[in-house]
């Protein structure tokens, strides 16, 4: 069986590990070389060695867009979660018309990120101009607490589909029993409801922070980074390095500063793994 | 007294999910009743009213729209594109998802390595790298930018498509063998038949990212040419001086109306897809 399905990889296999090549594989072993270089362009590329990473590590705007990205990943996360949480056990409570609550509150979902934060400009700013505030592009503050209205509108029924799957798993005994032992509906939530998702929390939650982090689409429609950059998030950092600044150095800064991104990113993959592997382990 | 209380609680907590219903809901209809609006009726003061006989545009601003800001032409591109790159990815990696489960060797050790790192790596990693291997391979048309999807898309679908297959019984393969039949037949007329509901999962998930795409194609493409509708949206806005903005809610609206629609009609395997790809991603 194994020995007769060998024999014909070449149309198995190479199809999708040739354009993983093109698509992925050599891209990325590039990126990492010329981070390490001075470039335009790709053949105009000569080794510098660290001197690209001395300067992204020591970039003022690249710091203050990694403080940015964590505070609002922070933010996001606690609020997405709470708030779908909250949103999904009122809809597994047995109430009428569940379906078309969780039908509405999905929608925002398949909605692009530029679409998204176009939408969000437009009717933030009229908000903020009827209060007389500055508009979103004028102030960071105001900039940071749209980015938060967006993803949780585009994100909290994303995680509710999640932990609406997750409560519905509860085998409806362990409720019962409860429920004959005298628990209260608060000892019910916190003793038995929240123990039992607690694989659909760490998820969510992994989701919801890698997603924050990795922002680049809202974060370029809704504020476009502005005011001076105060705005501005990690991805769209880089991405302002490597094509609104002309000069030779720019481009090996951006590349060095997308690999410090790519390291932090998969770290941060590496714990969720551990997280994930305990608990099957507990199972 | 006490099953009215939990009447009453009940009660409570629909009203407030409807108001919340609706809030949730304001954002599009907001763009919807001011794409129907004559252009000097949209301005800061009177974009929350609704039109009204003097401000009703009828739908002047979607032929606008659809004449003369290419947006026809930027959906028909989105569509080739989404189309073409799902096919394809749909295809070459349920094949390649089967040789990596089925067979034990280096290669598919390799392969499947790879593609689970690829699912990691942040885009900005390969944006300068990826758009200048496109171009020096001349994949910067709508026909032929989804061999790029394939490969950056790769890792995903190949790692759902494991998910499931690691579940199907080898017995049935194997039967399928001794009758005669050679890997080919296998994998088309037994293993794709078995794994149409993953089939489903993944196109939905692979449809929602490509569709919704903007960063990839906007570098990609060779921009002169070819627009899709994130990158046209993205243009309006960034066009400074006078923004178009009736035409420009009109194009936000047919952008989201095919969403909505869609999304209705197949509610059920959406949300099915997007939580296969949680629970795996």
């Amino acid at each position: 069986m194994e020995n007769a399905i060998k024999k014909y990889w070449p149309i198995f296999v190479l199809p999708t590990l040739a354009a993983f090549c093109v698509g992925f594989v050599y891209p990325f072993v590039q990126g990492v070389y010329l981070s390490f270089c001075k470039f335009t362009t790709i053949k105009k590329a000569h080794f510098i060695g660290l001197k690209n990473y001395a300067y992204a590590l020591t970039d003022s705007s690249f710091w203050q867009s990694f403080e940015f990205t964590t505070l609002f990943m922070i933010i996001s996360t606690v609020l997405i979660n709470v708030l779908a949480f909250a949103i999904a056990l009122a809809l597994t409570s047995k109430i009428k018309g569940s379906n078309a609550f969780r039908t509405v509150f999905f929608m925002p979902n398949l909605i692009g990120g530029i679409v998204l934060g176009y939408i969000w400009q437009i009717l933030l700013n009229c908000v903020l101009s009827l209060l007389e505030q500055p508009l979103l592009a004028l102030d960071a503050k105001y900039g940071f607490i749209g980015l938060v209205i967006l993803m949780c509108w585009q994100q909290i029924g994303y995680m509710m589909i999640i932990y609406i799957a997750g409560l519905q798993s509860i085998p409806e005994d362990y409720l019962e029993a409860a429920k004959i032992d005298g628990a209260t509906d608060r000892q019910i939530l916190f003793k038995i409801k929240i123990p039992n998702v607690m694989p659909s929390i760490t998820i969510c939650s992994f989701l919801t922070i890698t997603n924050g982090f990795k922002l680049f689409d809202q974060n370029l429609a809704l504020t476009g980074g502005e005011p001076a950059h105060a705005s501005e998030m990690m991805a769209l950092n880089i991405y302002n390095t490597f094509y609104s600044r002309s000069g030779a150095q720019w481009k090996g800064y951006g590349q060095a500063k997308a690999v410090v991104f790519c390291i932090m990113v998969i770290l941060i993959s590496l714990v969720q793994l551990k997280f994930t592997k305990s608990r099957e382990v507990q199972q | 007294m006490e099953n009215n209380g939990n009447k009453i609680a009940k009660t409570v907590l629909f009203v407030f999910l409807c108001i919340l219903a609706v809030g949730w809901m304001y954002p599009i209809f907001m763009i919807l009743t001011n794409s129907l609006k004559l252009e000097k009726y949209i301005s800061t003061n009177t974009v929350f009213t609704l039109p009204s006989g003097e401000s009703f545009a009828g739908l002047a601003n979607y032929v606008e729209a659809l004449t003369s800001q290419g947006f026809a032409q930027a959906f028909g591109y989105s569509i080739i594109i989404t189309v073409t790159s799902v096919v394809l990815i749909l295809l070459c990696t349920s094949m390649c998802a089967w040789y990596v489960t089925r067979v034990n060797s280096l290669l598919s050790k390799i392969c499947y390595g790879l593609f689970v790192f690829s699912m990691v790596v942040p885009f900005q990693m390969l944006m300068f790298t990826l758009a200048s291997t496109a171009d020096r391979l001349n994949l910067d048309t709508p026909y032929n930018i989804c061999i790029i999807y394939l490969g950056f898309g790769a890792g995903l679908a190949v790692f759902m498509f494991t998910g499931f297959m690691k579940s199907i019984p080898l017995e049935i393969e194997e039967a399928a063998m001794i009758d005669g039949c050679n890997p080919l037949q296998i994998f088309f007329m037994i293993i794709l038949p078995i794994l149409k509901p993953t089939l489903i999962s993944v196109c939905i998930l692979e449809t929602m990212w490509l569709w919704n795409d903007y960063l990839l194609p906007y570098l990609v493409l060779d921009r002169k040419k070819y627009t899709t509708i994130p990158i046209l949206i993205q243009y309006f806005k960034g066009s400074y001086g006078h923004v178009a903005m009736g035409p420009m809610m009109a194009c936000i609206m047919m952008t989201v109306l095919p969403i909505i629609i869609i999304y209705i009609s197949l509610q059920k395997y959406i949300i099915n897809g997007v939580l296969a790809g949680a629970v795996k991603g």
